[in-house]
């Protein structure tokens, strides 16, 4: 699909897909239109033209709010949180369809069991947590609405390297419950030894694909930092 | 000139039971600005709305004041969510100052309307309610009813806010619209479910204010400025602040009216309000910077 903001267009042609079960990465440096691809996905930007379809349906145009009624869960850049809310209603939050209302108890289990630290911090408030609390916060707001797919934008973002190396230890263990993930990351050598494929996104358009044991590390820095 | 003690203390007692329904007023008002980020200028002038309803089905119909009164919820509700559609929504995104044009332009329209419809009549239900004294104050029904059913109002709303998944999206919503559009709230719902619950509290504030206040077309003149004035003071689209504020204002109102005079009372009112600008801009409850 092709996609941007008024004259600008930050995405020509990109076409990548994700299969049930999968995690994908898209890598690329600063600017290459990678948080725009989560938001065309996510139906927060509408595309120019080309189609979005998942699990048989198709989402074009949809607005963000039916988007994930079908299944599309996105932790957006940034995190963005309710930060005046209590962790817990954050989580009470993201369970907000009524379907994933109708199995909040079993879901809030799930997450709390991922992330025990949300459940110390249930009653704290979300913005006086640290940046890596509130990631998970991130994602486990995403996961109470019973996603197919999780689209990670940046998660590592700010985050000191310590912490780093947590979150992806525990997005791997979100992997292993089943959900099919699709993350966007600056952290290429992180993230290379997290997912299955990888696209290498540059200035709006694909320059390269595949698997990510068959990549190597070093010609994906290379093409994403230097560009050559 | 002194004043006999227990004329104080009677007054600061009203002031008590005066601050709960501005408490209501100025809680739909911010409840409102806090999530659409626009002030209803013509809100209290929808409160005069519901109050001739009341009045027509009450003096005309021979309704009883409760029946009256849930009639008058639901003008409310109706009325708010009408406000948003109409005029509201198609400016969502506009300058500020053109929202501010479109809703004062609401007030003339309304106040216009009454003046058409119902003459410049002062109307009031009369209803024959009793006064309890107690230690040499006099408590009347009419004041303590309505601040009775406001703080239960107050109360009620709060646990919508917090309880409720629609009440906690609306708090969500104030602090990141697009977020709680990922969570698959529609922006545009929660818009209109705010609207109507902003709308069912002038309902109920309408209600009340009758108790105690004559309707006439330009009835939100005696309230609006004072609704707006506690929502600044307390810090707009905060809460906690403004509930505060309600009673602090109605207080120095009250007493300051039996010390002085009743426009005096509202001199002071304006006073502390101009002064706690300079001093505490964002509102009583806000951090000092």
């Amino acid at each position: 699909m092709t996609a941007g903001y008024g004259q600008f267009t930050a995405l020509w042609d990109v076409s990548l897909r994700v299969d049930s079960g999968e995690a994908v990465a898209v890598v690329g440096p600063n600017g290459a239109g990678k948080t725009t691809l989560l938001r065309v996905i996510s139906g927060l930007i509408a595309p120019r033209a080309g189609a979005l379809t998942f699990d048989g349906a198709t989402l074009t145009g949809l607005p963000a709010h039916q988007v994930v009624a079908h299944g599309i869960a996105h932790v957006p850049e940034g995190r963005r949180l309710f930060p005046m809310l209590t962790v817990a209603d954050n989580l009470k939050m993201g369970a907000f369809l009524p379907g994933a209302r109708a199995r909040f108890t079993e879901s809030l289990e799930r997450v709390y069991t991922l992330f025990p630290v949300l459940a110390e911090r249930r009653a704290q408030r979300a913005g006086s947590m640290s940046g890596g609390e509130q990631q998970m916060l991130a994602i486990g707001r995403a996961l109470m609405s019973r996603p197919k797919i999780i689209l990670l934008d940046e998660p590592s973002m700010g985050l000191a390297p310590v912490m780093v190396f947590r979150l992806f230890d525990l997005i791997r263990r979100v992997r292993e419950e089943g959900y099919t993930i699709l993350v966007v990351e600056q952290n290429v050598r992180q993230v290379l030894k997290l997912v299955d494929r990888a696209y290498l996104l540059e200035v709006g358009r694909i320059r390269m694909e595949g698997r990510a044991a068959e990549l190597s590390e070093q010609d994906f820095v290379r093409k994403a930092y230097m560009g050559v | 000139m002194s004043i006999d003690p227990i004329f104080l203390v009677e007054a600061a007692v009203n002031g008590v039971l005066l601050g709960g329904v501005i408490a209501l007023l100025a809680l739909g008002l911010n409840l409102i600005f806090g999530v659409l980020d626009i002030v209803w200028i013509a809100y209290v002038d929808l409160v005069m709305l519901c109050m001739y309803a009341i009045y027509f089905l009450v003096t005309v119909h021979g309704w009883p004041i409760w029946g009256a009164a849930i009639v008058s919820l639901a003008v409310g509700a109706v009325l708010g969510v009408g406000v948003h559609l109409l005029i509201i929504s198609p400016i969502l995104t506009s300058p500020p100052i053109n929202q501010l044009l479109a809703t004062g332009g609401l007030l003339f329209f309304v106040q216009s309307a009454a003046t058409l419809f119902w003459s410049t009549d002062h109307r009031s239900v009369r209803l024959s309610l009793p006064s309890w004294e107690i230690g040499g104050i006099f408590i009347p029904a009419t004041r303590l009813i309505p601040f009775a059913i406001s703080i239960l109002a107050v109360i009620a709303l709060y646990l919508f806010l917090t309880r409720t998944y629609i009440g906690t999206a609306i708090r969500a919503v104030s602090q990141d619209r697009e977020a709680m559009s990922l969570m698959g709230a529609s922006p545009q719902r929660i818009y209109v479910v705010t609207s109507a619950v902003g709308g069912l509290m002038a309902g109920l504030a309408g209600a009340l204010l009758i108790f105690q206040y004559a309707v006439h077309p330009f009835f939100g003149g005696q309230f609006g400025p004072l609704t707006f004035m506690v929502c600044v003071l307390g810090g707009l689209g905060n809460m906690v602040g403004a509930f505060v504020a309600s009673f602090i204002m109605s207080e120095v109102i009250a007493v300051g009216g039996v010390v002085m005079s009743t426009e005096m009372g509202y001199v002071i009112a304006f006073v502390i309000f101009i002064v706690m600008m300079f001093v505490r801009p964002g509102g009583i409850l806000a951090k000092r910077q």
